[in-house]
C-alpha cells in the first residue's frame, strides 16, 4: 500500500515542451495534404472512439509510388500534427516504404527497438508524446488510418 | 452545518499531490465522484468481519451480510422517498438499469411502436434502444433542444403521438448540466399511456429527488457519481410494473423454485438480481448515502449554485470562449461544457493537468449531442460540494496557461484556418 502511494506520487513532470514541439505547433497550425485530390486509391476513415478524433485519409498512386495524400477531419494539436506529418513524409514513397515509416513511429511509441534505417525528418518530433501515454492514441490515428487504407479499402474510389 | 474544511478533511484524495508537488483539484465529478473515508472504511469492514454470501446462508455472517444488504434498500427507499424498498432494484451501474429496461420493457414493444429519447442523452440511454430496435421493428425519435440548450417542450408534445410506448429522458444532461422538468412530462406520458424512464445518473448526487412526486415510472442512478463505490447502481420502478415484466438475467437468486423442467420466479425485487450480487459495495453505498444526506442535498445543491456562478463569472473573461449551457447558474448547477476553434479540448485537458487540475476532455459519451452542438469534443469542468472557490481560482489561472500556450486570442490567422477545418 505504502508503496503503491510512492509509486503514483513520484512521477517526475514531463515538460509541456517535450510534447508541444515547436514543429508539431507549426504542422497543427498549417497542416499538409489539404489539397483535395483528383483520383483516389487509398481511403480510410479513422476514429479514436474515445475522444471523437476523425481522420478521413487518401492516397493517389503514380508510377507504384504515394503521389499525394489528402487527410482531414477534427483532431486535437497532436492528431493533426502527426496527421500533417504523414502527408508530408509519405509523398514519393512506394507502399512498403511508408509502411516501414508507419511501423518506425509505432514501435518509438511503444519504447520498441527499430533498427530500421529510414530517414525519419519530423517524426522525430513526435517522440515526447510517448511521456504522455494517453496522448499515443492522438499521435497514432493518421498512421493507423493509413493502414486500414491498405488491407481494407484497397481502391476505394470517392467522388 | 455546510463547513467546507471540515468535509474536505474526509477526503484523503484531495491531498494527494500531482507530479510531486501540485495540489489535486478534481474537477471531473460528472464522470465519477471521489470517497470520503467513511465509505472506504465500509468495505474493509465488510471484508474484515462479516463477508458472506446473502439470502441463502443461515449462519451469522449470512444473516448480517443479508440484512446489511437489505438496509441499503430501505436508504435508497427514503433517499428517493419512493413507495417500497421492494421498488429498490440494485445493478451495476446506471447503463445496467437502463439495457434491463430496454431488454424487459422491449419485449412487450410491437411492431411500429415508438421509443422517445432526446438530443441530449448520454450513450447509455440511447444503445440499449438501438440494441432493442435490432430486435424488434420499432422506431426511435429524439426530442430536440433549442439554442437555449433546453429541451424544446412544444416539440416535445408533438413528439408523444398513439404509438409512444416509451419516453426515456435525461433528468440532468451530462454537457449542459440543463433540468428537464420532468414533472411536466410525466402528465403528458401518463396522458398518453407512455411509459417514462428518467436516467437520473447526474441529478440523484446533486438535488434532492421524490421519485414519487416526479411522476415517472422508472429512475435509474449510479453510486459511483455520489460518493459511493463503482459497480453498484439503482433501478427503482412502479411495483405493478415491474411484477408484469420478464426478467431480464437468470440465474440464482432470481427463481423461486426450478425442476428439470422449468422454474418459477422469485419476487420483486429479487426477480432482477440474478446471482450474487456486489454485496460489500452495496453495503458501502448505503454509507455513502447517509454520507450525502448528512451534508444535505439542499446545502450540496445551493453550494454547487454558488460555485458555478463564480466560475461563470470568472471565465466570462476568456471572451474567446464558448460555454454550452445556459448563462443562469441555477439552471445548470455543477456543470461547465466549453471549447474553443484554437485549442482542442485535450491540448487544454494535458496543459492543465500539468498543474493538478482534473478535467475531462471528449465528447462525454454524448456525441450525437455534439453534432448537435457541432462540435467533436468539448472541455468540461464539473463540481461536487467538496470543491472551492480556490480551486476555481487555480482552474481559471492555468487555463489562462493554456491559452497562451496557444496563443488563443492573439492569432487571428490560426482562427481562421481552424474554422476552414471545421467547415470542410
Amino acid at each position: 500500500m505504502i508503496q503503491m502511494k510512492e509509486k503514483t506520487q513520484s512521477q517526475a513532470l514531463p515538460h509541456l515542451d517535450e510534447l508541444y514541439k515547436e514543429i508539431i505547433l507549426e504542422h497543427y497550425r498549417k497542416p499538409c495534404g489539404r489539397e483535395p485530390l483528383d483520383k483516389v486509391d487509398y481511403h480510410a476513415e479513422g476514429m479514436n472512439p474515445l475522444c471523437g478524433d476523425e481522420v478521413r485519409l487518401s492516397l493517389c498512386m503514380k508510377d507504384k509510388k504515394i503521389d499525394k495524400v489528402h487527410i482531414e477531419g477534427h483532431g486535437c494539436s497532436i492528431s493533426v500534427a502527426s496527421g500533417s506529418i504523414l502527408a508530408d513524409m509519405l509523398r514519393g514513397k512506394t507502399i512498403d516504404e511508408a509502411k516501414r515509416v508507419s511501423r518506425y513511429l509505432k514501435d518509438l511509441m511503444h519504447d520498441k527497438s527499430n533498427k530500421e534505417k529510414i530517414d525519419i525528418g519530423d517524426l522525430e518530433a513526435l517522440e515526447g508524446v510517448k511521456k504522455f501515454p494517453v496522448r499515443i492514441k492522438c499521435a497514432l490515428l493518421p498512421w493507423t488510418t493509413f493502414e486500414e487504407a491498405l488491407v481494407g479499402h484497397e481502391h476505394v474510389e470517392i467522388s | 452545518m455546510f463547513d467546507i474544511e471540515k468535509i474536505r478533511k474526509d477526503f484523503s484524495i484531495l491531498e494527494r499531490k500531482i507530479w510531486d508537488d501540485k495540489l489535486l483539484v478534481y474537477l471531473d465529478n460528472a464522470a465519477t465522484t471521489q470517497k470520503p473515508k467513511v465509505v472506504i472504511n465500509a468495505l474493509v469492514e465488510y471484508y474484515e468481519n462479516y463477508n458472506a454470501n446473502i439470502h441463502r446462508g443461515v449462519h451469522k455472517l449470512a444473516e448480517e451480510a443479508t440484512s446489511a444488504y437489505e438496509n441499503v434498500r430501505a436508504k435508497v427507499k427514503s433517499f428517493l422517498s419512493c413507495d417500497e424498498a421492494s421498488e429498490v432494484i440494485f445493478t451495476r451501474n446506471t447503463t445496467e438499469s437502463i439495457n434491463l429496461l430496454a431488454y424487459s420493457l422491449g419485449e412487450s414493444l410491437n411492431d411500429g411502436d415508438e421509443v422517445l429519447l432526446t438530443e441530449m442523452e448520454h450513450h447509455s440511454n440511447i444503445i440499449p434502444w438501438y440494441l432493442l430496435r435490432g430486435r424488434k421493428k420499432i422506431n426511435i425519435k429524439f426530442i430536440p433542444i433549442t439554442d437555449q440548450y433546453e429541451l424544446d417542450y412544444e416539440k416535445l408534445e408533438k413528439l408523444i403521438v398513439k404509438g409512444t410506448k416509451i419516453i426515456s429522458i435525461t433528468h440532468k444532461s451530462n454537457v449542459l448540466g440543463t433540468v428537464n422538468d420532468i414533472k411536466k412530462i410525466a402528465k403528458l406520458a401518463k396522458d398518453n399511456g407512455s411509459i417514462l424512464i428518467v436516467d437520473a445518473a447526474q441529478s440523484a448526487p446533486h438535488m434532492k429527488i421524490n421519485f414519487t412526486d416526479l411522476g415517472c415510472d422508472f429512475l435509474s442512478f449510479s453510486s459511483h457519481k455520489m460518493c459511493g463505490p463503482t459497480g453498484v447502481g439503482v433501478l427503482v420502478g412502479k411495483k405493478e410494473l415491474l411484477e408484469k415484466m420478464p426478467p431480464f438475467l437468470g440465474g440464482g437468486e432470481m427463481i423461486r423454485k426450478v425442476t428439470f423442467e422449468d422454474f418459477t420466479l422469485n419476487d420483486v425485487p429479487w426477480k432482477f438480481e440474478a446471482g450474487t450480487p456486489n454485496i460489500a459495495d452495496v453495503i458501502a453505498f448505503g454509507v455513502a448515502i447517509e454520507y450525502i444526506q448528512k451534508i444535505g442535498l439542499e446545502n450540496i445543491h445551493k453550494h454547487e449554485i454558488e460555485l458555478t456562478k463564480y466560475a461563470l463569472d470568472k471565465l466570462s473573461k476568456f471572451t474567446f470562449l464558448k460555454i454550452y449551457g445556459s448563462s443562469d447558474a441555477s439552471k445548470r448547477a455543477g456543470i461547465i461544457t466549453f471549447s474553443n476553434p484554437v485549442v482542442h479540448p485535450h491540448d487544454i485537458a494535458t496543459i492543465i493537468d500539468q498543474d493538478g487540475v482534473a478535467i475531462r476532455a471528449g465528447h462525454h459519451c454524448a456525441q450525437p449531442l455534439m453534432k448537435r452542438l457541432g462540435v467533436s469534443a468539448t472541455a468540461r469542468a464539473s463540481f461536487y460540494f467538496y470543491n472551492t472557490e480556490e480551486e476555481i481560482d487555480i482552474f481559471v489561472s492555468v487555463l489562462q496557461k493554456a491559452f497562451d500556450y496557444f496563443e488563443v486570442g492573439a492569432c487571428k490567422e490560426l482562427k481562421g484556418e481552424s474554422k476552414e477545418r471545421v467547415s470542410k
